[in-house]
């Protein structure tokens, strides 16, 4: 092939691609050149000096530019006076690398001393001591002793929050820091939140930051994983625990719909009576779902597994109050009323919940003649699950010209995706620096908006509109780029939009990849911001949202799983009760728990076993990391599903294996399946951490328990396809109207549980435009009142130019309960 | 020498005023250029001339400019950092002679055919700066600067632009790093400034002493600029001299006049009527010259300068007499490239600062001979290994010392069979004291 090259390094001939650097080749073999600075994910700097090889290049004769040859025949090699870095340069047709010869071991073992020069050797105190590279690499390079006096050598801060004392997440310990660069490189290049920095110049270079709030960005612990030393800790883990006292656990992240693989490390705690707890959360490499990077929610968030505020038991009302029970009396109650309203039991289940508990509380109620919903606003499933992209869709092929087939468009429409699926915007935004054409569709600004080539604006309520106009051919010159592109994605959200809106819009963007054939292969087709980690899995296992605002006739009972209709304000505890018998299964007492005739305590993810479908349809497998409060929910169908004559499987993968049978997408997949892994670039090296990870020098873990595996679509399976109607509806706007918004750090009910992030959680809020709150006589800061659908809020104004004119932007669960969909409003001081 | 070419203010008074600028030629060789040459014709005027750059590495100036990658816009920029110890001739020239400078940076500019030029200055020279601000407004206002110049289709404008006072930007990519307001750290390279400089656009970086030989080679043709200096260094030098002479100062020279010429002849020689023990060529970057009558007789160009292991560099010849102790002075240079390092790589923030350490321990008599093996160690594991030849730079002048004057480190060395000699140190600069030494944060 032409873009391969060969060379040889310290003897053994490799053939890698063009451009390549000589340390990634090194890497193909085996052959671990050490490196600090140098991060297969960020652009090489050549900082640090530790990878310095000999590199020996073919002579040309300069005259004819023929390759020189010696008189043996063999292509003349010569080498450079001085060693050069392998991590910024790119190797070359019959260069010769050599890394094991004593100048390079001499070279390291110098560039190590000197980094020990300014080192505290404070390893026994260190969180990294155990994981880090520093302290790895110098067991292989460097002289045993100080040359340098221990005893002058400068001590820096050890203790510095980059931030408010109160409120910083990452601490920087000045004296561990070895000046590598990259956590500045990240937030820069892969964050696109330079917010941290150098300042000063040499022995006195730090890092420091200078936004306000300090490190903010929502990315900000991905720094401490690839930070080379224990320079950087986080809040959460510092002084937590020692690496080696730590098991692993594989896990996926539950706040979204991205599904980051995640691996959690535990450790028994005598605070825990002996149990293990979760001391921090890793993310874990899938280079087809989050690479090895995960957002501070997910990395932070995981605090409500192990909050006291639980549920502990099973609850009963006894004379109007809830007390405890014990299972086999709150199940036996349960199953009587179950049986007792047959076909007006009506199922709610949340779309945080796993595949198999989703299927097994379907199997139930559907088996006593009832009917189940998902507790989630969105539309448009059938369409994703028909449309969804193809098998074998990877954000990082796309925009790549060495690995995707040609180019690329993907459309974002009504989602801020930063806010509701982060790894998912940072996926994106690299596929449009790589080369991919963007198009940001919104009706105000995002930061997804920053690396898109076309952002078109709406008014809020034309989304599926301005989706259906570039069906016309020429209508614009994105809707031509978008047309004439050789694969085209389309992510949609329901920013302002319920189940109707979203619905309509998702048939409008179905209606587009149907007609520029954009769908049914790798990096095609139809993918839905979904408002949870497993909205999708939901859709395929049967249980769809539908329109909450028009009631099931014929209810006599509920069960109501993993969803809180009364906390959320779409049903009054007055109205459930009188709907009769109320079955809440829960990890907390929520409003709708407090209205409920039986309370059953849930296992939370962590602890328990189960399936996710993300957005992209990867089904993918988590493990149990600490023990149980509660039962898992399938289990919890399971037994009452046993009371009322319907057989469920006691174990999470034979339900599975009962889903496979059952739903022709998941057919042929075992949990088996899921949990097989393949070899991932960049190789990050053993999950021991005293393996080989000298190259990767970072904490993500090595994936060994599963990478899942992507469905196909409808359209792959032979699905008819066809162009549908879109229900559009007549949008009237006068006046102010109100879109609710979606944040990523909001204040639900399991995110709040993380107390570490409540300096970070706004209180709540609304963005008005500074045109409107002249005419409303209304400041930057003031309170307001938000009349909406009846719902009444006192919240702040911000005048702070994010708000298109006429639109009053509102973020949802920060407390008062805002309207689902964009809708008139009146905002008045006071 | 008759006449002065870069120093020209010497021989015209009031030279920095435009007006008698014009009067002696000012601005015709840019006229010429703008309106009857093509920039390739003024890139191969300036090769012809041979003319090679001035701030230290003495690349040839006509090939760098020749280089730049077919992209647009380009820019230019004029190297005014000036901050190698020992040098100050851009000063002289940005004081003294500011249009031909200028006029050299519009030149080049136009050879480049780029239409913004930055005249990149040390934070220090903030005075010179605000009035070189005035010249420009000056320049506008007369139409030397603006659209369409000359009536031709060719428009340029030159900004000032200080930086906040590291030694480190007068390297090019850390330089070009400042003018984007970034921490000035250099670059790796490749990519060079030619292919990706300025805001990753096509840039040349030239030394401002090298753009003031410009307009006299336009004007007078290369032929003539050859006639000056050597075959292989061509043209007028300014060289700056500086310590044990009697009349240190700037002195415009042809390139291949002998250190004896200079030091002797110019300079009057040392005032204590010692002998010359030791020549810094190029500031505090030097490899050590030792001051025999073979390094006085070497005449002072690129290659015979490198001839005898040194490097002629920015020429900021200083000299020290047979008073003064190499310990001392190797102290004084590892203090101010321990204070510059950018500390971007390992070596050079690292290895500095060790040096210093040893240094300061020596020179406090509280060090041993084996430390004096140890500071040999340290900086020859500095040298070869740093980011920008700025690292590489500090271990020169340690090196050098201490494989020619060995016994002056040893001499301070508490296990030396005999201290070193007081008389050995200029009395007017004492020892560092103790308190100053210590190893602060910095």
């Amino acid at each position: 092939m032409a873009d391969l090259v060969t060379l040889t390094i310290d003897g053994v001939k490799v053939s890698v691609s063009k451009g390549m650097l000589i340390v990634d080749a090194a890497k193909r073999i085996e052959n671990d050149i050490p490196v600090f600075c140098y991060h297969p994910k960020l652009t090489p700097v050549g900082m640090c000096r530790m990878c310095l090889v000999e590199v020996g290049r073919v002579q040309r004769d300069r005259a004819t530019g023929q390759i020189a040859l010696d008189d043996k025949g063999q292509p003349k090699v010569a080498f450079g006076p001085k060693l050069e870095t392998a991590c910024t340069t790119p190797v070359e047709e019959g260069m010769v690398v050599v890394g094991a010869s004593a100048k390079v071991k001499e070279a390291r073992d110098d560039i190590l001393e000197f980094l020990l020069t300014s080192h505290p050797l404070d390893c026994p105190v260190c969180d990294k001591g155990g994981e880090c590279p520093l302290q790895d690499l110098t067991m292989r390079y460097g002289p045993g002793g100080s040359r340098f006096i221990f005893d002058e050598k400068v001590h820096l801060d050890k203790h510095v929050p980059l931030g408010e004392p109160d409120e910083a997440l990452i601490f920087l310990d000045r004296e561990r820091c070895i000046q590598c660069a990259r956590c500045t490189r990240f937030q820069e290049e892969v964050a696109d939140d330079p917010v941290i920095g150098f300042y000063e110049r040499g022995r006195k270079l730090e890092i420091v930051t200078f936004s306000d709030p300090g490190f903010d960005s929502k990315w900000s612990g991905n720094t401490t994983d690839i930070c080379p030393v224990g320079a950087l800790t986080t809040r959460d883990f510092r002084f937590g625990a020692r690496p080696w006292e730590m098991i692993p656990a594989a896990s996926l992240c539950p706040h979204c719909p991205v599904g980051c693989n995640i691996t959690f490390s535990t450790r028994r705690e005598a605070a825990a009576g002996g149990a293990h707890v979760i001391k921090r959360v890793l993310p874990r490499q899938n280079e087809a779902v989050n690479e090895i990077w995960m957002c501070d929610k997910g990395r932070f968030g995981h605090h409500f597994v192990e909050s006291p505020d639980r549920l502990k038991t099973p609850l009963v009302r006894k004379n109007g109050e809830l007390v405890a029970a014990t299972w086999d009396e709150a199940l036996a109650l349960v199953g009587e009323r179950f049986k007792a309203a047959g076909a007006g039991l009506a199922g709610l289940a949340g779309d945080r919940l796993s595949n198999e508990d989703l299927y097994a509380i379907r199997k139930v109620v559907t088996g006593l003649g009832g009917q189940v919903e998902l507790n989630a606003q969105m539309g448009g499933g059938g369409l994703v699950q028909l449309l969804g992209v193809g098998q074998g869709t990877n954000f990082s092929e796309m925009g790549n010209p060495l690995k995707g087939a040609g180019s690329t468009a993907i459309l974002v429409v009504a989602a801020d995706l930063e806010e509701e699926a982060p790894v998912w915007w940072l996926r994106v935004k690299q596929a449009a620096e790589r080369g991919a054409t963007l198009i940001v569709m919104n009706g105000r600004e995002t930061k997804t908006e920053r690396c898109a080539k076309y952002t078109p604006r709406y008014e809020y309520g034309h989304e599926a509109a301005m989706v259906l106009g570039m069906l016309v051919s020429g209508s614009s010159e994105y809707a031509d780029a978008f047309a004439k592109a050789e694969n085209g994605v389309i992510l949609f959200g329901h920013e302002g939009l319920d189940f109707a809106g979203s619905s309509a819009l998702a048939q409008a963007c179905a209606n587009l990849l149907i007609t520029t054939n954009h769908y049914g292969k790798p990096n095609n087709g139809l993918m839905a911001v979904w408002p949870h980690a497993n909205t999708m899995g939901a859709w395929d296992m049967g249980v769809k949202a539908r329109d909450l605002s028009e009631p099931m006739p014929g209810v006599t009972a509920s069960w109501i799983v993993a969803a809180d209709p009364v906390g959320d304000g779409l049903v009054t505890a007055d109205t459930l009760r009188k709907s009769g018998f109320v079955v809440v299964q829960e990890l907390f007492l929520t409003e709708t728990a407090k209205a409920a005739d039986v309370v059953l305590p849930a296992a939370a993810w962590a602890e328990r076993d189960g399936t996710f479908t993300n957005g992209e349809r990867r089904v993918q497998r988590f493990y149990p990391a600490v023990p149980a409060r509660g039962k898992p929910d399938f289990q919890i169908a399971g037994e009452i599903g046993a009371r009322v004559g319907v057989q469920l499987p006691k174990f999470a993968s034979q339900i599975f294996n009962e889903i496979a049978k059952a739903v022709p997408a998941y057919a042929g997949l075992t949990y088996q399946e899921l949990a097989k892994v393949e070899p991932q670039w960049p190789d990050i090296g053993g999950q021991d951490f005293y393996g080989r990870n000298y190259y990767y020098g970072g904490t993500s873990y090595e994936n060994s328990q599963g990478l899942g595996v992507q469905l196909k679509s409808g359209a792959e399976r032979g699905e008819p396809v066809a162009v549908g109607k879109v229900e559009t509806h007549e949008v009237k706007r006068d006046g102010l109207t109100l879109v609710p918004t979606t944040l990523l750090y909001d204040r639900g009910a399991t995110f709040v549980r993380s107390l570490l992030m409540h300096p970070r959680l706004p209180h709540p809020y609304v963005e008005l435009n500074s045109a409107d709150a002249a005419k409303l006589n209304v400041k930057d800061g003031d309170m307001v009142t938000v009349t909406a659908d009846g719902t009444k809020a006192q919240v702040t104004a911000r005048v702070d130019g994010r708000a298109p004119e006429g639109v009053a932007l509102m973020p949802e669960s920060l407390g008062p309960a805002v309207p689902a969909r964009a809708t008139r409003v009146t905002v008045s001081k006071g | 020498m008759a006449e002065h070419i870069l120093l020209r203010h010497r021989d015209i008074p009031d030279l920095h005023k435009l007006d008698v600028y014009l009067q002696h030629g000012g601005y015709e060789a840019f006229k010429k250029v703008v309106t009857t040459m093509t920039p390739q014709q003024v890139i191969d005027e300036v090769k012809a001339s041979g003319l090679r750059g001035r701030g230290g590495a003495g690349f040839p100036t006509g090939l760098k400019w020749g280089f730049l990658s077919k992209d647009f816009p380009r820019y230019v920029t004029a190297n005014s950092d000036e901050s190698e110890p020992g040098t100050f001739k851009d000063r002289e020239i940005l004081e003294k002679n500011p249009h031909q400078f200028f006029e050299g940076v519009m030149i080049c500019a136009f050879a480049a055919q780029a239409n913004v030029a930055y005249n990149y200055m040390r934070g220090e020279f903030w005075d010179i700066a605000m009035r070189l601000d005035k010249v420009l407004a000056e320049l506008r206002e007369r139409g030397f600067l603006g659209k369409n110049l000359f009536g031709a289709n060719y428009s340029l404008d030159i900004h000032n632009h200080l930086g906040a006072g590291a030694y480190i930007c007068g390297e090019e990519s850390a330089l070009l790093e400042s003018i984007e307001g970034k921490l000035g750290q250099p670059r790796l390279k490749p990519p060079f400034p030619a292919d990706k400089g300025l805001y990753n656009k096509p840039t040349i970086v030239n030394n401002t002493e090298t753009l003031t030989n410009v307009p006299m080679i336009i004007a007078r043709g290369a032929a003539w600029y050859k006639t000056m200096g050597t075959e292989k260094s061509p043209g007028p030098k300014v060289f700056c001299l500086s310590g044990h002479v009697k009349n240190p100062g700037n002195y415009e020279l042809p390139l291949g006049a002998t250190f004896r010429h200079l030091i002797y002849e110019l300079g009057g020689g040392p005032p204590s009527g010692l002998k010359v023990k030791a020549i810094l060529t190029a500031g505090a970057s030097s490899t050590v010259l030792t001051g025999g009558d073979d390094i006085l007789d070497t005449p002072m160009d690129y290659e015979s300068v490198a001839a005898k292991g040194g490097a002629l560099g920015s020429a900021s010849i200083i000299v020290l007499d047979e008073s003064v102790d190499m310990a001392w002075l190797t102290l004084k240079t590892s203090r101010f490239f321990k204070h510059e390092s950018c500390g971007k790589c390992t070596p050079c923030r690292e290895g500095t600062y060790w040096m210093l350490n040893i240094l300061e321990r020596l020179n406090r008599h509280e060090a041993k001979k084996a430390d004096v093996d140890l500071l040999n160690n340290v900086a020859s594991q500095i040298a070869g290994k740093c980011l920008c030849p700025l690292g590489e730079f500090s271990v020169a002048p340690v090196l050098s010392s201490l494989k020619q004057f060995r016994a002056d480190f040893d001499g301070h060395a508490k296990d030396a069979k005999k201290p070193a000699p007081a008389a050995a140190r200029p009395a007017a600069r004492p020892a560092p004291k103790a308190k100053e030494a210590a190893p602060a944060a910095d």
